[in-house]
């Protein structure tokens, strides 16, 4: 194990964290929250001086990392930086309970959008730009803004790709341009990008500009933090067609754009990923609209509020126009296999990824073909091209992991008296799945609260597990990551 | 700059490492996926799963904005269609090719333009060629020259015997009687770029020296290197660099003799150089190698295909006190370990391949001011550069003693038309003076301006 290079990383994204709570305090101070203003004050001072120890204590780190040290060290990463920033809330006393806050802040930093908050509008300005700028943080990631913006060291960073691979998403991750570096830049940009015309957008709906941006946030990061009581519902139908279609865009996984601007058209429109998403999505889009139709005046309003839903569900964004909580159970139903397909791959989305799920279905089919024919023998392909069996074995092993721990998380929170079947089954599956609201009593017009300190840490840790796809977390509890030998 | 890298094997891989460490956008294709993820994991490039030879894959690679391809795979006949074909696709595209078949090499390289080929490299060729020179000064490990041959940079071990042993850099001059400079000294896996003249030399330092190709001679007979002229080789394996170097040596009038173990490459080998003794048996075999006369051969060359039995042959070669050996290395890697051993001079293709092509990129980088040779010394920790002065130089005519210049760094040689010295605190260089820099190896320079410090 490379401690020393893994201390480096740490400190360097604990430093970048640190900078990224300077907007937050601006605003707390243009708003005149004293309080607020000085817990992220505290909080910035705190980060940084712990960045600054792990700088000092790594010093001649060599550059070099193999695989399961690059799992580590993020999994150590995230770990880190939601504990810190977890901070400013505990501190300025708005959540007073320290797991709650880190419930709030891993629920931000996944892109989760579970919240343990009774009132959002009770909430100082500065910490709720806090929270909402956390989804942005995470949803691109931040070891990827750390690779970006930090040199690693000059020569030979190949080791940089093991820190990529573990924090974005996907069943095989790789870089669109040869530098790892210009990589990130380009996620980034894009990101960056996207989220700017998503503000424009929305101030063009004479949306306020600190609404504007938050709500950019949870979109681009498909978090769905609201700043609302209501979420999204109180604001006028154009505004929600905004958020509509960006939750849709940030849902598709960033190397389209990247050959859209490099007007590679013909790759995008043939992308199997991207097309079976949009299918996804019109086909349950329609399926609702057609089931709720009798709850609306009209067929419009309904397609409008169906497609929404399935938007905000499908790219696990979170945002609610509608409690569909009081929606038949066929649309409920339509919508809970929504929660485990998830965004595409390399997008900010959570979930299982559209491009697992086309690998494992195309896997079922060959395993059915060859029980048929047991000398058949049949590659899978995706876009035309074949997939190796290492990433088939890999996907397979995720969907076991992705089961095992859903299945053991719902046990640990029926422990937890009081909730419903279905609450702590859409719990679990909207924590993991980095969505947000699930249903029944954690549905959209309620929240995580009354649940108790135990079920919390699980939920934390399913939405870490969800974020960084299992493994990183899961390396940390492996004994065999600790020693020496494998 | 952007660079398509065709097979990823030692060659490739090699030549990955040193340009994506010197900032290039480098993508590799190869066909088999494992060492396309391993190259990815160590050095920050690209990969791409394919056949380089052909159009789909060359695109997907992005040969349309690509500045030059290196086609470095196993067989001469794809890297030749490769480069074909980018070139098709790609005019403007520069484009290397390794040619390795003797039966190809000629064509090659006067069917260039029909190939659109700007470059073919012949890693055994190149090995051949510096052998040859090591074969003809013997008392060097190493050989490097610049300046069209005017300049010299040697390496030398520093022995028990040594009339250098425990001599300072500064009193050198005395012993050696000659103008000579040394540039680097290599002390124990570490290399000191640029010493300064207060250093002692101890035994077992491999010292750099440049000189000039006169001073050279007296070098060697006022430090007691008997120079004694070598008239009969032993060679062991047959392969294409042996090839190549016994029909150099042939040629220049040295008995040559080689043992290879595969009857059918003897006959090919006898046919193809006659003037060379060609023997076949298996050379891991003692008595074998002292039947053929081992003890009394002026040189032994050892260019079997194995690593491992070259240095054992090498060794034996020591133990039966031939006056010079020569040992072939493909695998870099462990150049830690084997530069303690008595092997002679190492010499790996491979290594000496790589440093040519990575000059070639240099100079396409940079067409005014660009490197015009580099080698790299001292196991490749240090680089020994040759420039051009021109008329962006800094610090043109001022003495060199005056001009700041960075640490691990020295000129070594400066050459003025036909005229080489080796430059002391007075010399100064001119606009259109060739100039040898030497350097540590994680220094690059792109231009001579990089060695001023200010």
């Amino acid at each position: 194990m490379n401690f020393k290079l893994m201390g480096r990383i740490n400190s360097y994204v604990l430093a970048i964290e640190a900078v990224l709570m300077v907007p937050s305090m601006l605003i707390s101070v243009g708003y005149g929250e004293i309080r607020a203003a000085g817990a992220l004050l505290i909080s910035i001072l705190i980060t940084i001086a712990v960045s600054g120890i792990l700088f000092l204590v790594s010093k001649g780190a060599k550059n070099s990392l193999r695989a399961r040290e690059g799992l580590v060290c993020v999994g150590v990463c995230w770990i880190a930086m939601s504990l810190l920033g977890a901070l400013p809330f505990c501190i300025s006393g708005e959540i007073p309970r320290y797991v709650d806050a880190v419930f709030e802040t891993v629920s931000g930093f996944t892109t989760t959008g579970a919240s343990i908050l009774v009132d959002v509008e009770d909430m100082s300005k500065g910490l709720l730009f806090w929270r909402s700028f956390t989804h942005w943080i995470g949803g691109m990631g931040i070891l990827v803004f750390m690779l970006a913006v930090v040199p690693m060291g000059g020569k030979n960073e190949g080791f940089t790709l093991h820190l990529m691979r573990a924090e974005s998403p996907g069943p095989s991750v790789g870089k669109i341009v040869p530098k790892m570096r210009e990589t990130a830049s380009i996620l980034y940009l894009i990101y960056c990008g996207l989220t700017f015309l998503c503000v424009l957008f929305l101030l063009a709906g004479d949306m306020p500009l600190f609404d504007a941006l938050c709500t950019a946030f949870g979109t681009a990061g498909t978090g769905g933090f609201g700043v609302k009581r209501d979420s999204m519902a109180g604001y006028s139908e154009y505004l929600q067609s905004v958020v509509t279609v960006f939750m849709a865009l940030f849902g598709v996984n960033f190397t389209c754009y990247y050959l859209l601007l490099r007007k590679d058209w013909k790759s995008v429109l043939k992308d199997e990923e991207l097309r079976t998403y949009v299918i996804a999505i019109l086909a349950s889009a329609f399926a609702i609209t057609l089931n709720i139709r009798d709850q609306f005046t009209s067929m419009r309003e309904a397609w409008h509020h169906a497609v929404f839903t399935v938007s905000s569900i499908i790219t696990t964004t979170g945002f609610a126009t509608k409690d569909f909580n009081q929606w038949p159970t066929f649309s409920k139903a339509v919508i809970l296999t929504l929660m485990f397909i998830g965004a595409c791959a390399g997008s900010t989305g959570g979930g299982i990824k559209v491009s697992r799920i086309l690998l494992l279905i195309k896997g079922l089919r060959r395993n059915i073909h060859q029980i048929l024919h047991p000398q058949k023998v049949q590659t899978i392909r995706i876009n035309g091209k074949s997939v190796s069996e290492t990433v088939m074995a890999n996907t397979n092993a995720y969907l076991s992991a992705y089961v095992l721990i859903v299945i053991m998380s719902f046990l640990v929170l029926s422990l937890n008296g009081g909730f419903s079947i279905e609450s702590n089954f859409s719990a679990v599956m909207c924590t993991f799945n980095n969505i947000g609201p699930g249903l029944d009593q954690v549905g959209p017009a309620s929240n995580f609260f009354a649940y108790n300190d135990l079920s919390k840490i699980v939920l934390i840790f399913d939405m870490l597990l969800g974020r960084l796809e299992i493994f990183p977390i899961l390396v940390l509890f492996s004994r065999s990551t600790w020693t020496k030998l494998k | 700059m952007k660079i398509l890298i065709a097979g990823d094997g030692k060659l490739g891989s090699t030549i990955a490492r040193q340009l994506s460490s010197e900032g290039y956008d480098i993508t590799l294709i190869d066909r088999n996926p494992a060492v396309l993820e391993a190259t990815m994991e160590h050095y920050d490039v690209i990969t791409i799963e394919g056949n380089a030879a052909t159009m789909p894959v060359l695109r997907q690679a992005g040969v349309d904005e690509a500045d030059l391809l290196i086609a470095v795979m196993g067989e001469d006949e794809l890297n030749l269609l490769s480069c074909m074909t980018a070139h098709a696709m790609n005019p403007s595209i520069h484009t290397i090719a390794r040619i390795r078949d003797p039966e190809y090499a000629e064509q090659a390289y006067s069917m260039r333009e029909d190939f659109a080929l700007s470059l073919v490299v012949n890693p055994e060729k190149h090995a051949a060629h510096e052998i040859e020179r090591l074969l003809k000064y013997p008392g060097f490990l190493k050989y490097d020259s610049f300046a069209r041959g005017r300049i010299d940079i040697v390496e030398l071990k520093i022995s028990e015997d040594s009339k250098l042993k425990d001599v300072s850099l500064q009193n050198l001059s005395n012993i050696v009687n000659t103008q000579v400079l040394v540039v680097a000294v290599m002390r124990d896996g570490k290399v000191i770029a640029g010493p300064d003249g207060s250093l002692v030399l101890e035994e077992g330092d491999d010292i750099y020296v440049a000189a000039s190709r006169e001073n050279l001679t007296s070098l060697l007979h006022n430090i007691g290197i008997i120079k004694k002229k070598t008239k009969h080789v032993l060679i062991v394996g047959g392969g294409k660099l042996s090839y190549y170097l016994s029909q150099m040596l042939v040629k220049d009038g040295l008995g040559v003799e080689i043992i290879e173990r595969n009857p059918q490459r003897c006959l090919e080998l006898a046919d193809a150089i006659p003037g060379a003794t060609v023997v076949q048996g298996d050379a891991s075999s003692t008595e074998f190698l002292e039947g053929e006369g081992l003890s009394d051969t002026d040189a032994f060359v050892t260019l079997t295909g194995l690593d491992e039995l070259n240095i054992i042959l090498s060794l034996y070669g020591y133990k039966k006190k031939v006056s010079q050996i020569i040992t072939k290395v493909s695998r870099v890697d462990y150049g830690a370990v084997i530069s303690d051993l008595p092997i002679g001079s190492v010499i790996s293709p491979k290594e000496l391949c790589c440093s040519n092509i990575v000059r070639y990129v240099r100079a396409m980088r940079n067409q005014k001011g660009a490197a015009l040779t580099v080698h790299s010394i001292a196991e490749g920790q240090a680089e020994a550069v040759e420039f051009i002065v021109d008329e962006n130089t800094r610090h043109v005519g001022e003495e060199l003693r005056n001009i700041p210049t960075k640490k691990n760094t020295l000129i070594g040689g400066i050459t003025r038309g036909s005229h080489s010295e080796i430059p002391n605190g007075l010399s100064s260089f001119e606009v259109g003076d060739s100039v040898v820099v030497i350097c540590s190896g994680d220094t690059v320079l792109y231009s001579l301006n990089d060695i001023f410090d200010d």
